[in-house]
């Protein structure tokens, strides 16, 4: 059985028994580390200390397994490595090291248990501590949810600190100096009397040692890098094109392909015609592919032109053709039968909406693509002996069982070689190029083959962001918000999502339909957050942010209505709910940022929304003019607590790209559906934000929460009601559905 | 049909309506200049032409009048345009994919406007997208890559 078989079979006995079995198998399992995939094939002289580092007399390399899809982790986990060990940039080099079990992601169990990101009790921890036994025992290698910096902090660090250690009991063994006295600096080993050894002359030394495990971090006072603001590794070769993605590879002999597939996704292809395309010039190959066909040629072009010249007669959609009918199953989602689960509620809302004239509203949130500018990929190669397969991904582990099951090779004699990818936004934790590439590269044997994705078919396939509705009701009294009832329906993008990798759908409710908004930090008397599960329609894909991208702005939109209708200011009656320290600093903070309060001029409005996604409490104030021709975004101000900020300068590109993220989808964006097929195929009909619209936006990291967190989608979540909220203060128009450019113009 | 790409002439053989963009891609192996959408909405094809910003997405092989650069052709690591000194100072790049089209078009749109204004630079920036949003830094990094540009 393949490994990935064997996973879908565990995971399923895991989630049915969680708790009670779980936890004594998972305590054996997780007490055993994974070995270090780099000890197998050292060369004579060269050291590993653990699995993210290597020396030998020519270099240093610290492997970086995290997928860097623009978001700067290479960087970051090397620098983390670097911090403990003394290193310089300049002095190693890195490498995104193998798809292994060693390189699990220990911070996937923080949101991976159904409890609010703040709750630090017994149940809460516990209920991780599984989540993350099962991640370890599965060795779940994945780049997503905002997770790497939580993953890499304390592990990297400790990484770069048994490395320094091991180095410098060589050091102590060959000079005869005690360790106590021995330091580091600059990759080297630094004696009592000055005299430096170059960790590379340690290298075959320290190869024969155990590594030093019982190593003390450094004091943040001692940081060199952590904190400080830092030059990106790849800055140089992103600002000269001379950094590779995926789709600039090229082997000898290698030749070119695309894939035209149902663009009614999941249907088949009927039948095809392809006699104009076969003669035309470059296309050496027509070959049949799951619900579609591949070009091969000796040109992309070639390969895209030919595609075009097929004709395909593709099955209907196994989902609702119209995009009314994808919004009509949401509509009919409120019942008590659709249910997915009753997150919170406190006090009783039936009761005090039923003593209450109730103030309604209804939200929705649209499809969207996410259409990174890297068109999907990879470039294969398969023989008899091996497959290899370079591509950027987010999952590598799943990419090779997924390649292995394709093409009947053993999971082992698949490679993976993971690359720079040219953004992602949660496309690159989906498979479409890693199957059609290996299906392809299964008929193609012993020629290496690089398949290239039209944008038109990459937007045809993106897997959008889910559709998603919500319907409130709400009460205030004596210039207070008393009741809010948040009912939130949509399809589970999870459920979606995991069978396409392999994975069962995990049982249970799905948090990603209420993320954001049932952990809201409020106090409220009456509260009770509700989650809908919509029938599964178009398939859909986890979207920078996630349900927090569609739940906190329902949530934030409304909460804002019900504070107007009490006649408070909507920030300082945010604050004077909020339970949660953290958060209200937060809110605090962007409040002072922003100069809340003060007078804007006729015309102009802010709004302010808080959402807590991915364990970072995010508030975000946006300031617009209403002008003659539209709506201007002036500026926009964002406070986030990380616990620890690693690199302030990406930390402020990071949120001022989830700022234009969240903003520009919520203005322009959506993905319809007509005739079982997306209506929009190129950015000139999903366009979101560009240079003119970009506000000016302000950052401030806050570190005041115990846990270490990420920035990559936390900022996106309240940009689109922060953006509806302060239109409403400009103009007094209330906008409850993406895109705003539905109802409003934007300049 | 014969083009000229950073200085050096290249004989290809290929059919009058190819684009640019992909006889430079495909068949010379010249990747600094990138695929996004191929109908001139995002810019990241983006070459000069004779100095002039083009799409090369739209410009077919038969129409092409005047020597190529590209971003290979600009500068190189050791040896950096001012703008992309800026881009690297400003640390601009997130995934970066963008950002050879939005440099190549920077630099030609300097070059006929060396003093922009800010309304200037939204103009001449706005064709070229960025999916990560790093519109704050191109716009500071113009403005410092225009100073430098002046001063030089």
């Amino acid at each position: 059985m393949s490994r990935l078989g064997t996973i879908a079979r565990r995971t399923f006995l895991i989630g049915s028994v969680a708790i009670a079995g779980g936890v004594a198998f998972g305590v054996y399992m997780a007490r055993r580390p994974h070995p270090n995939p780099l000890a197998a094939g050292l060369a004579e002289g060269e050291a590993t200390f653990n699995p993210w580092v290597k020396i030998d007399a020519d270099g240093i390399t610290l492997i970086t397994p995290h997928s860097d899809v623009g978001q700067g982790v290479r960087h970051m986990q090397a620098m983390l490595i670097a911090e403990e060990m003394d290193l310089d940039p300049g002095q190693f080099t890195t490498d995104f090291g193998p798809p292994d079990p060693a390189y699990w992601n220990r911070a996937f169990s923080e949101e991976g248990a159904p409890f609010m990101s703040r709750d630090d009790s017994w149940g809460a921890e516990t209920a991780r501590t599984v989540v993350g036994y099962v991640v370890k025992i599965f060795g779940i290698q994945a780049t997503g949810g905002s997770t790497a910096v939580a993953d890499s902090f304390d592990k990297l660090r400790e990484a770069g600190a048994v490395a320094r250690e091991t180095l410098k009991l060589a050091a102590a063994q060959r000079s005869g100096v005690p360790v106590a006295n021995l330091t580091t600096a600059g990759a080297a080993v630094t004696l009592p009397d000055g005299t430096q050894i170059a960790y590379t002359d340690l290298a075959a030394e320290a190869a024969a040692l155990d590594p030093v495990t019982d190593v003390t971090l450094r004091d943040p006072s001692e940081w060199r890098l952590i904190g400080k603001p830092q030059r990106r590794l790849d800055i140089v070769e992103k600002s000269t094109g001379t950094a590779t993605y995926g789709i600039d590879l090229a082997l000898d002999g290698m030749v070119h392909a695309t894939v035209r597939f149902n663009p009614r996704q999941g249907g088949a292809l009927n039948g095809y015609d392809a006699s104009a395309a076969e003669a035309m010039r470059g296309v050496q190959k027509i070959l049949p592919v799951t619900n579609g066909v591949a070009v091969i040629a000796d040109n992309t072009w070639r390969a895209f032109q030919a595609a075009d010249a097929i004709e395909y007669d593709w099955a209907e959609a196994p989902y609702p053709a119209e995009q009314d009918d994808h919004w009509a199953a949401l509509s009919a989602s409120f019942t008590e039968d659709r249910l997915d689960d009753e997150w919170r509620h406190e006090g009783d809302v039936p009761a005090a909406l039923a003593a209450a004239d109730p103030i309604e509203a209804e939200y929705r949130a649209p499809y969207v693509a996410h259409a990174p500018l890297e068109p999907l990929n990879a470039l294969i190669l398969v023989t008899d002996a091996r497959v290899d397969i370079w591509a950027g991904h987010q999952i590598p582990r799943t990419v090779e069982d997924m390649v292995a099951g394709i093409t009947g090779h053993d999971v082992a004699d698949v490679h993976f070689h993971n690359q720079y990818a040219g953004g992602s936004f949660g496309h690159r934790l989906e498979f479409e190029n890693i199957r059609y590439a290996a299906e392809i590269g299964a008929q193609m044997k012993d020629t290496p083959v690089k398949l290239t994705f039209s944008r038109e078919e990459d937007f045809a396939h993106d897997y959008p962001r889910q559709i998603a509705m919500a319907r409130g009701a709400g009460a205030v009294t004596d210039g207070a918000v008393t009741t809010y009832d948040l009912s939130i329906a949509s399809p589970s993008p999870i459920a979606s999502q995991m069978p396409r990798a392999g994975f069962p759908a995990p049982p249970g409710p799905d948090m990603q339909i209420v993320a954001g908004a049932w952990n809201m930090p409020y106090k409220i008397d009456n509260l009770r957050v509700r989650a809908y599960r919509a029938p599964e329609l178009a398939p859909v894909s986890s979207w920078r942010s996630v349900g927090a991208s569609h739940a906190g702005f329902f949530a934030e939109g409304f909460l804002d209505e019900l504070i107007h209708a009490a006649g408070r200011d909507p920030l300082e009656a945010r604050i004077g709910m909020c339970d949660y320290d953290v958060a209200r600093k937060v809110l605090e903070a962007v409040g002072e940022m922003s100069n809340w309060g003060s007078e804007l001029g006729a015309g102009r409005g802010r709004g302010v929304a808080f959402v807590s996604s991915f364990g970072t409490p995010t508030a975000e104030v946006v300031e617009v003019t209403a002008t003659e021709d539209g709506i201007k975004i002036d500026r926009v101000f964002v406070a986030a607590d990380v616990g620890r900020v690693v690199d302030p300068v990406n930390f402020e590109n990071h949120v001022q790209g989830a700022v234009v993220w969240g903003l520009g989808h919520a203005m322009n964006c959506e993905i319809t559906y007509a005739d079982g097929m997306a209506e929009q195929s190129n950015y000139d009909w999903h366009e979101a934000m560009r240079l003119y619209q970009c506000p000016e936006i302000v950052v401030r990291g806050l570190e005041n929460q115990p846990k270490i967190r990420g920035i990559g989608e936390p900022p996106v979540p309240p940009a689109a009601p922060a953006l509806a909220n302060a239109i409403f203060a400009a103009t007094g128009q209330r906008l409850r559905e993406m895109p705003f450019n539905k109802f409003v113009e934007f300049v | 049909m014969q083009l000229t790409v950073n200085g050096t002439t290249h004989e290809v053989d290929v059919e009058d309506d190819m684009p640019l963009l992909w006889v430079l891609r495909d068949v010379l192996g010249i990747t600094g200049v990138k695929y996004g959408c191929g109908i001139a909405q995002c810019g990241a094809c983006t070459v000069h032409i004779d100095g002039v910003a083009e799409r090369s997405c739209q410009i077919a092989a038969a129409d092409l009048d005047g020597p190529v650069t590209t971003i290979e052709g600009l500068g190189t690591p050791d040896a950096l345009h001012a703008v992309q000194q800026a881009w690297i100072e400003h640390q601009v790049a997130q995934c970066g994919y963008c950002q050879s089209g939005q440099i190549m078009n920077a630099a030609a749109f300097l070059a006929e406007t060396p003093d922009p204004t800010d309304d200037d630079i939204d103009d001449a920036m706005s064709g070229n997208l960025c999916r990560c949003g790093t519109y704050p830094r191109i716009r500071a990094a113009v403005k410092s890559a225009a100073a430098s540009l002046r001063g030089a």
